[in-house]
């Protein structure tokens, strides 16, 4: 998996705004094909860090380097746009840019949202707008897949299957993918590396290795600890019931 | 008779109109009525610098309203002040400044309200080229930046991730816009040139399927509102401009009466 050169490589970035210290000195490397995850709670900056990543905004300090010519999909946290944009799901993916019906339709049918084609965007389910997000993130065959929150939106059974999607897409496409997420325990099991941010990096490395980390308990606390059984589970099981019980907890505790 | 000045109010109004359509369609979804007016109110200190530079007004106007469009630009990308504030300082400072600036010029008699609420009936040839040249140079820039601002006016990232000069073709678009706002004002006036952007479009939104349709809906309609505009303010002597805002909010209000493209799909 891992090559003489990363697709993206940080070294020692900061962000700071208006004297506030947004990001502090984060390194990090994404390899070709490994699916990277940045967790960590409100305003740790994961968001932020995508941008960076994206070059959307420039670091106050450090380096940002992307693989020479390197495509990435997109796929943002929101869409807002305005109920009078008339706009189908067809005309949406087709200024990625491939125009016709037969270029899009197997695109759809790959993230599982192909009747929705002829729809209004406006009028799709969340579900269906993180699919359709992710078909267009997909269209230009990207190397690298940034992700901002892919499931928010989504109830926890759909969740479990974007999460399942992403793997696949990355299985079957070979594409790293970059995401952030909100979630701790449907995450693990579909991600290859976990980077805990909270500002700076608290801790990174596979799952298990993240999990069991002192820093990583002390951000999450109780909620923590839910998930060990979930990860560990066999990817068969994913749909097993623990899961949902660990969600309904987490969600009474927002 | 029918008058050559009538003909020429027709002309002029439906190549405002036209103009319009597509523009304000774009001002709908992109939430930017404030910006429209921000770029009318300013056009009263274009008229004051014509009268100061002795040079043709609505290139006074044309002038300002580039600089404005241009300060709007790089307004958006300080943090400081939030959008619509700097909106109001900048669309109330300029109108009064231009009220001000007009009233220290003794010399000059100006028609105020030919200026806020329009003068179609004044519509003279230059007048008409400077619609149809000026409109025409807008539109085909509107036409030529038409798919990457689509993209941009769904998701400015997504559309900077996916290669497109996205500061650029912004800055371009307000400047086309404040290039129609300039010639739109002759018609309907400072206070009413954002009415036509904004209704018309607001009234086609029901009836279109893609973007493109909603656009030229809106230009026909706004032609439609300027017809009727024209013969109201004809039969009950009412003044032409207001007149035609009037019925482009009756067409809207009627618009209600029909089914929506939606609705129609089921």
């Amino acid at each position: 998996m891992i090559t003489a050169k990363p697709l993206l490589e940080m070294t020692a970035v900061d962000l700071v705004r208006s004297t506030k210290q947004l990001l502090q000195s984060i390194s990090l490397r994404v390899e070709a094909g490994e699916i990277l995850t940045i967790i960590g709670p409100n305003g740790a900056g994961k968001t932020t860090l995508l941008r960076i990543a994206l070059g959307l905004i420039p670091p106050s300090a450090g380096k940002v380097e992307r693989r020479a010519n390197l495509c990435i999909g997109y796929m943002p946290q929101k869409l807002h746009i305005d109920p009078s944009f008339p706009l189908t799901v067809q005309r949406f993916l087709a200024m990625a840019g491939k125009d016709h019906r037969k270029d899009i339709l197997p695109l759809l049918q790959e993230v599982g949202a192909a009747r929705v084609l002829d729809s209004r965007l406006q009028t799709l389910s969340g579900g269906e707008l993180q699919r359709v997000l992710l078909a267009r993130a997909l269209i230009r065959e990207p190397e690298l897949l940034v992700l901002d929150e892919p499931v928010q939106g989504v109830d926890v059974q759909g969740q479990m299957e974007l999460y399942q999607l992403i793997s696949q897409i990355r299985t079957q496409r070979g594409c790293a993918v970059m995401m952030v997420s909100h979630d701790l325990h449907l995450v693990m099991a579909a991600t290859d590396r976990v980077l805990c941010l909270n500002r700076h990096i608290c801790c990174s490395g596979t799952p298990e290795v993240v999990t069991n980390h002192p820093a990583y308990l002390e951000m999450f606390g109780p909620q923590a600890f839910q998930q060990l059984a979930v990860y560990t589970h066999d990817p068969e099981h994913h749909q097993h019931h623990h899961n949902c019980v660990n969600c309904r907890e987490k969600h009474n505790v927002r | 008779m029918f008058a050559d000045f009538l003909l020429r109010a027709l002309l002029g109004g439906c190549g405002v109109a036209l103009i319009a359509g597509p523009f304000g369609s774009f001002v709908v979804w992109r939430r930017l009525a404030y910006f429209g007016d921000t770029l009318a109110h300013s056009a009263l200190l274009g008229v004051a610098l014509g009268f100061l530079l002795h040079i043709n007004l609505t290139f006074g106007v044309l002038i300002i309203c580039q600089l404005l469009a241009l300060l709007l630009f790089l307004g958006q990308r300080q943090h400081q002040l939030a959008n619509d504030t700097l909106l109001g300082i900048l669309s109330h400072g300029a109108l009064s400044l231009g009220l001000v600036s007009l009233a220290f010029m003794e010399t000059v008699r100006v028609d105020l309200m030919a200026y806020l609420f329009g003068d179609i009936l004044a519509i003279g040839i230059t007048d008409l080229l400077w619609i149809f040249i000026g409109g025409g140079v807008a539109l085909a820039g509107l036409l030529w930046l038409w798919r990457p601002l689509l993209a941009i006016t769904i998701h400015e990232d997504l559309a900077r991730v996916e290669g497109i000069a996205v500061d650029r073709i912004n800055w371009i678009f307000l400047s086309l816009i404040a290039l129609s706002v300039a010639v739109m004002m002759k018609v309907v006036g400072l206070l009413l040139v954002t009415a036509l952007l904004i209704i018309p479009a607001a009234t086609a939104r029901r009836f279109a399927q893609t973007p493109e349709t909603m656009a030229a809906l809106a230009g026909l309609l706004g032609c439609l509102a300027v017809v009727g505009g024209l013969y109201g303010s004809f039969t009950w002597d009412t003044p032409a401009g207001p007149s035609i805002v009037v019925s482009a909010c009756l067409l809207f209000v009627l618009s209600f009466l029909v089914p929506s493209a939606a609705a129609r799909r089921g």
